[in-house]
Order: structure tokens, then C-alpha cells, then sequence
């Protein structure tokens, strides 16, 4: 039963990152139908930056604010520069540059940090809670700063006005533009959040997998199974998606498959969700007439 | 009266298709226009020049101001409005979210909440279904919110693309008696675009009748009501 427990909480504090990594992708999938295959090395380079600016004597907190809007400013920044010229572009032109852009992340994070295994801090104190062994202050810190997270941005997209516009653009992009709302920077602001979305999930990850320009790789595609899980036109359903695939994966990991073969049993929920329910727990199934 | 909104020499096309041809047309400050015709003749792509949601050339002048090169979310912010055609609800957010997208763009949060209840005491329908997500209204509902929609916007001109279009007779008196109420209490004048001729030439003051891209006759609505040659042939009445 404690063995249970422990497996538990351990797939929670993972589930929680891969809510952040499946957030991440369907801001930006909900208002431009594509996923941004390199949201996973944005999330690690901003962690390499988060580690360099704590390595300078930062104290944590301050670097982790810092690296929360650089961020933001350089999903920002992606978007206007990189992405609108492709407004028109067809899909598979995207998709290439997506993998350019991970590719691009990935190499410059080497050249400039090297591709050695680094360690990074963890704010949180090394003990259990309540000295029980079952749950460690780490793994509530992660779980805590995910559920504050969503929590702001909850209050963001319903309770804010620049939040509702968001929303519509999303929705209707067309009707949007003609309540006023300025749509290609609506897009623009959920790359921004989606970066920082995806930083803070990287600085949750690095304490327990270590920093290296690979770090994300796998992280990116639980979170995609995530995603796929919640349904990927959902917010909340992507955060509920992320738990349930961090779980399910320890779970199965511990008891039936082994760690080896964890991976793979993501790329399972992936094709299965696929083929079962293609829609989601929480997604809307689109239907059209042809 | 002096000219809110003139459109000189405006061609406009899809791809290569040509779907008008070298319009001229001028709204009145405080008027209603009414832009008739038949199907194809190019009513509504008149409509999405004016905001510049269709490739077009020519000149378009709002209040003494050239926005030929304004991008549609400028266009809107400086007062002119558009009520769409299929409606443009946004489904996802309720009634009243539909109505508060407006505060993004208002400079004062309390005039726009204002015209919020203004809209509500138009449409006292709205005020019931607030808080229901705007994908469940009826077809009529989702018309009086887009027209809502418009009004939030604070506009000197509405355009308004076939508002009566697969609404019950009785739900298209209500709404034409709000548009009517709308252009004599707040002097919002607006171009509208109706297949339900009879219906449009009651609102209008000026009418234009298009066909296939070209101005074939305007002229004030009574001389149009009154002229029967024109009428069986272009209007079907």
C-alpha cells in the first residue's frame, strides 16, 4: 500500500509537468489548429537561461520570475518574426519549421552550454512531508506551483477582458476582427504564454532529470499524449490529460511494463486515444460537411 | 445631411473572380441605405470591402478620412460595425462574454457597460439568457446578439448583412423595430443588405440596387417603392 502511495504521488508530480508540456501545446493548437513540435527544447532553453542566471548568483526565485517573461517575450518574439510571414503558408511548411525551430533550440543550447548533464536547483528542502515517506516537499512544490499556475491563468482567461479577447480570437477569428480585436497579436500572446508555460514545466523537470539540451524530448511526447488524452482542443481537459497519463504511466511502469518500456506505453495512449476516441475525454468532436 | 461613409470607384474580387465593379455609394450621416438585389450581385461583398475583408481596390472615406488602407480591426474601431452574415456568434463564450468582448476595445469601461444594459432593455431576451453559452440560442437570439455585438461597439455606422435571413416572421418585426429605434435614438446610421426587399425599403431612406458588381439605379426608397418597372424587375414584386 505504501509502495501504492508513493507510486501515486510520484505520477502526480510528473502528471503535473506534462499538464504544463500539453497546456503549452493547445494554446497554441486552439487558435492556429497546428502543434508546435518545438515547444518542448523552447521549454528547455528557457531552463539552460533559468540555470545560468541562478548560476550568476541570482537567488532562485528572482531567476525564475526572470525566466518566466523572457519567455514570454521570446514566444512573442517567434510568433511575429518567424511565424505570422507564414500566416498563408500550407501546413507541411509549418510543420518543417517547427522542427527547424527544436532543431535550431536544441543545437544553440549545445553550443553554448555543451551537451553535459547538469544539475539543477530545486527551491524546495530535501525531506518528506510530515516525515510520513510517502510524500516528499519537493513533489507538493511541483504540484503546488502547476495548480497556482493554471489557477492564474484560469482568472486570466475568464475574468479578464484582454483574456476574453483571446479566447474569441481563437474561436472565430474572423468575427473577432470585426469586434476590433487584433487577431495575428492575440496569436501572438499565446505564443508568449504558451513559452512560458512550457519554462516553468522545464524548471519543474530539471531538479529530477537533470538539465541537458535532450532533456524535454520524451517529456514533449507525454505531454502530447496528454494532450490527446484530455482532448486537444481543451485547456482543461490537457491539464486533466497530464495527470492522468503521469499516473497511469507510473503505475503501469511499476507494476506491469518496467521503466524501460514507460516511452513506449506513452506512444501507446497516443495511438490508442487515436483509434478509440480520437476526440478526447473533454475535446469537441468537429464535424463537417463536405 | 453631409456623407458618413463614401465608396469611390471600388472593385473587389475573389481570387481571380471580379465581384464588383467600379462602386459608387455614399451613406448618410444618420441615413439608412439599403443595398438590394439579387443573389451573386455582390450586396454582401460590398459589406467586406468597406471593412477590408476582401481584396478590393478604390477609395472608401469615413468622415472626411481615407480607410482604403486601414486594416478590418482599425476600420471597426473608428465606427463602423458589422452585424455578419451567418451571424458570427462566438458559440464557446455566453451571452454576456459575447457582449463584453466589446471592453477590448472601448476607452471608457463605464459607457461600454452602459450599452451593455442598453442592449439587455433592446433585447430583454439577452438579459435572459446571460449566463447560457451562446451556441444554445435560437437562430433569432443569435441574430439579436450580433446585433447587440454591434451596438457595444459604440459605431456611427452598422452594417448589417441580411438580418432577416431563416428568422420567423414575427422575430424579424421585433428586430427591425430595435434597428428602427436604434437609427431615430442614437443616430447610427447603417447600410443594410436584405433579400426581403419590402422589409428593407421600410427602414431605408436611400436605396441602391445592385447587379452582377454594378449600381444599376439608386435613389430615395419611395421613388424606388413607387417606380413598378423597376421593381418587378429587380426587386420580384
Amino acid at each position: 500500500m505504501e509502495f501504492f502511495v508513493q507510486q501515486l504521488v510520484a505520477g502526480l508530480t510528473s502528471g503535473s509537468i506534462y499538464a504544463c508540456v500539453a497546456l503549452g501545446l493547445v494554446m497554441i493548437y486552439v487558435s492556429t489548429d497546428h502543434i508546435n513540435f518545438a515547444q518542448g527544447e523552447m521549454a528547455m532553453f528557457a531552463t539552460y537561461i533559468a540555470w545560468a542566471m541562478i548560476n550568476a548568483g541570482l537567488p532562485y526565485w528572482v531567476a525564475f520570475g526572470a525566466t518566466i517573461l523572457i519567455a514570454f517575450a521570446g514566444g512573442l518574439f517567434i510568433q511575429r518574426v518567424i511565424l505570422k510571414p507564414l500566416e498563408a503558408a500550407p501546413v507541411l511548411s509549418l510543420v518543417v519549421c517547427f522542427i527547424a525551430l527544436l532543431s535550431i533550440f536544441n543545437a544553440l543550447a549545445g553550443m553554448i552550454w555543451s551537451y553535459t548533464i547538469k544539475q539543477f536547483p530545486t527551491p524546495f528542502p530535501a525531506r518528506d512531508l510530515f516525515g510520513s515517506g510517502l510524500v516528499s516537499v519537493q513533489q507538493i512544490g511541483v504540484v503546488g506551483v502547476t495548480l497556482l499556475m493554471l489557477g492564474l491563468l484560469t482568472v486570466f482567461f475568464h475574468y479578464t477582458t484582454l483574456g476574453l479577447a483571446m479566447r474569441a480570437a481563437a474561436q472565430n477569428a474572423a468575427s473577432a476582427r470585426m469586434m476590433g480585436i487584433r487577431v495575428s497579436w492575440m496569436l501572438a500572446l499565446g505564443w508568449g504564454l504558451a513559452a512560458a508555460i512550457g519554462a516553468v514545466a522545464g524548471m519543474l523537470v530539471a531538479p529530477i532529470v537533470f538539465l541537458d539540451p535532450n532533456m524535454m524530448t520524451g517529456i514533449l511526447v507525454y505531454g502530447f499524449a496528454g494532450a490527446l488524452v484530455g482532448g486537444i482542443g481543451s485547456p482543461f481537459g490537457a491539464v486533466i490529460g497530464g495527470f492522468i497519463v503521469g499516473v497511469l504511466e507510473n503505475l503501469v511502469g511499476s507494476y506491469i511494463i518496467g521503466n524501460e518500456l514507460k516511452l513506449t506505453f506513452a506512444l501507446v495512449i497516443v495511438v490508442g486515444v487515436l483509434l478509440v476516441k480520437p476526440a478526447g475525454l473533454f475535446g469537441r468532436v468537429v464535424v463537417r460537411r463536405v | 445631411m453631409a456623407a458618413l461613409l463614401e465608396i469611390r470607384g471600388v472593385s473587389a474580387w475573389y481570387g481571380m473572380i471580379r465581384a464588383l465593379y467600379d462602386l459608387n455609394l455614399t451613406v448618410e450621416e444618420g441615413g439608412v441605405t439599403a443595398l438590394l438585389g439579387a443573389n451573386g450581385a455582390g450586396k454582401t461583398t460590398t459589406l467586406r470591402a468597406i471593412i477590408n475583408m476582401v481584396r478590393r481596390n478604390g477609395t472608401m472615406v469615413l468622415s472626411g478620412d481615407d480607410i482604403s488602407k486601414c486594416a478590418t480591426e482599425t476600420i471597426v474601431r473608428r465606427g463602423v460595425a458589422q452585424v455578419p452574415e451567418g451571424r458570427g456568434t462566438f458559440v464557446g463564450l455566453t451571452v454576456e462574454e459575447n457582449l463584453r468582448l466589446a471592453l477590448h476595445t472601448r476607452r471608457s469601461r463605464a459607457a461600454a457597460l452602459r450599452d451593455m444594459e442598453m442592449v439587455y432593455d433592446l433585447f430583454p431576451r439577452l438579459r435572459e439568457r446571460q449566463k447560457q453559452q451562446a451556441g444554445t440560442l435560437s437562430g433569432g437570439e443569435q441574430q439579436m446578439l450580433a446585433v447587440g455585438r454591434a451596438l457595444m461597439l459604440s459605431p456611427r455606422l452598422m452594417l448589417l448583412d441580411e438580418p432577416s435571413f431563416g428568422l420567423a416572421p414575427l422575430v424579424v418585426r421585433e428586430i427591425f423595430q430595435v434597428l428602427a429605434r436604434i437609427n431615430t435614438e442614437q443616430k447610427v446610421a447603417m447600410l443594410i443588405v436584405e433579400q426581403n426587399a419590402a422589409l428593407a425599403l421600410e427602414l431605408a431612406d436611400t436605396v441602391y440596387l445592385l447587379e452582377t458588381g454594378r449600381v444599376v439605379a439608386s435613389g430615395p426608397s419611395d421613388l424606388v417603392r413607387n417606380d413598378e418597372a423597376l421593381r418587378k424587375a429587380y426587386l420580384g414584386y
